[in-house]
């Protein structure tokens, strides 16, 4: 399995934001995106999602599955957190676990130790646990893809350790990560993409 | 199927725990209703004449106050993001969504207006088809609504264009609505009103989820 994406460009309000980004991952691979602020690190992971189309150039995921789009084979964390502060934390799991299909809820609420919080509406949390809450979802759901929008923000020393644990299974479980950030992830990515200055 | 239940579940939780849409709509529906006999005075004659079309149009609006909500919040949390890449077609989402409002707001209204027409005078052999036409009428509402609020969900007070863009599809539910909630129209009227007011739920069924689902897809890239 191997994702590629050739010739990239993005195009945001008819400017030019990127042109010309290739990039190639292999399975238990880690990529690490920089790049300064306005450079198109989340427009070029939406892109990768499909969740933005790009003018130029195409995204492929070769070995995988074969019905299935791109963005149904990985999982995106934005910077904006989706979840619902009526429902309780537990509730906000479950439904993604309904959704998007299959998963074990108390295993990811473990994860991020998010157990002890299950039934407190998730109106409640402070930003960081919400950025847990975010991140359970992708330990919750099995996808081959992760595409992380600088996912540590907000997060404590003992919750980037947890995260570094599950960034680590993902990758011996064969899984590919693609993070953009600026600050360190806690593990040595296997590749850089750097997409230099701003335009 | 599961996971479009799954959805509607959801929305009809929080949509009860926030309190927001029907409450609102029942509030304002209540408020019409209570309002129109003191501004008409007291002729109850003329109030149970006009009485199905006050109810009508109030139930218009009241559906119309939610509709800029149906996707408003799961568009600024980036659940729609996530909603796109989940293994069920995007108009099936829209689709949940509408759903849900209808069962949330719509539903509600159709079934407490007839009820609450004791207070416009409303005649009480005219509450059973007033009540059936409002039951098929609010379908076609909420899901043309939720048109109306996918065109504008990328909108800062997208409500006022939500209600320019929808009032002129509300229009002929309005006609055959009220044509099929008069007890004493000529006989064969009522009915084939009612069929027409189905036909137009049906073919908001079918449209709706493609031209929501299309509207928010061009927000979202």
């Amino acid at each position: 399995m191997e994702l590629k994406a050739q010739d990239l460009t993005c195009e945001r309000g008819g400017r030019i934001v990127f042109r010309g980004v290739s990039l190639s991952l292999k399975p238990g691979q880690l990529m690490q995106l920089t790049g300064p602020n306005g450079s198109g690190k989340s427009s070029l992971l939406r892109l990768i999602a499909g969740l933005n189309e790009a003018p130029t150039g195409s995204v492929t995921l070769e070995g995988g599955g074969e019905e299935l789009s791109l963005g149904q084979q990985a999982h995106y964390v934005a910077h904006q957190e989706p979840v619902k502060s009526a429902l309780s934390v537990e509730e906000n799991l479950s439904f993604w676990r309904d959704f998007l299909g299959g998963g074990d809820v108390d295993d990811a609420l473990a994860a991020f130790d998010l157990s002890r919080l299950a039934s407190y509406p998730a109106g409640l949390l402070s930003a960081g646990q919400k950025r847990r809450l975010a991140l359970a979802r992708i330990v919750l759901v099995p996808r081959v893809l992760w595409l992380l929008d600088e996912p540590t923000v907000g997060l404590d020393t003992a919750s980037l350790e947890r995260f570094v644990k599950v960034m680590a299974k993902q990758l011996d479980d064969g899984g590919m990560i693609i993070a953009a950030t600026h600050v360190p992830l806690g593990r040595e990515p296997d590749l850089r993409l750097d997409l230099g200055r701003a335009p | 199927m599961k996971l479009i239940l799954a959805l509607i579940k959801r929305d009809l939780t929080l949509s009860m725990r926030q309190g927001g849409g029907v409450g609102t709509a029942l509030g304002f529906f209540l408020t019409v209703v209570v309002l129109l006999p003191i501004g008409i005075g007291p002729d109850q004659a003329l109030l149970a004449r006009i009485a199905p079309g006050a109810l009508w149009i109030a139930l218009l609006l009241s559906v119309l106050l939610s509709a800029d909500r149906i996707f408003q919040q799961d568009y600024e949390d980036g659940s729609l993001d996530i909603m796109t890449m989940g293994p069920v077609p995007f108009e099936m989402v829209a689709l949940a969504k509408a759903v849900a409002h209808w069962l949330s707001t719509s539903l509600p209204l159709a079934i407490a207006a007839p009820i609450l027409g004791f207070l416009v005078n409303l005649e009480p052999s005219a509450i059973l088809p007033l009540a059936v036409a409002m039951v098929v009428g609010s379908i076609a509402l909420s899901l043309l609504a939720a048109i109306g609020a996918a065109v504008t969900v990328g909108l800062r007070r997208g409500g006022l264009l939500v209600s320019i863009l929808v009032l002129p599809l509300y229009v002929p539910v309005l006609i055959f609505g009220l044509s099929a909630s008069q007890p004493g129209a000529a006989p064969g009227l009522t009915t084939a009103s009612l069929l027409i007011l189905g036909a137009i739920a049906l073919v908001s069924l079918v449209v709706s989820p493609l031209a929501s689902a299309a509207a928010l897809r061009s927000y979202l890239t």
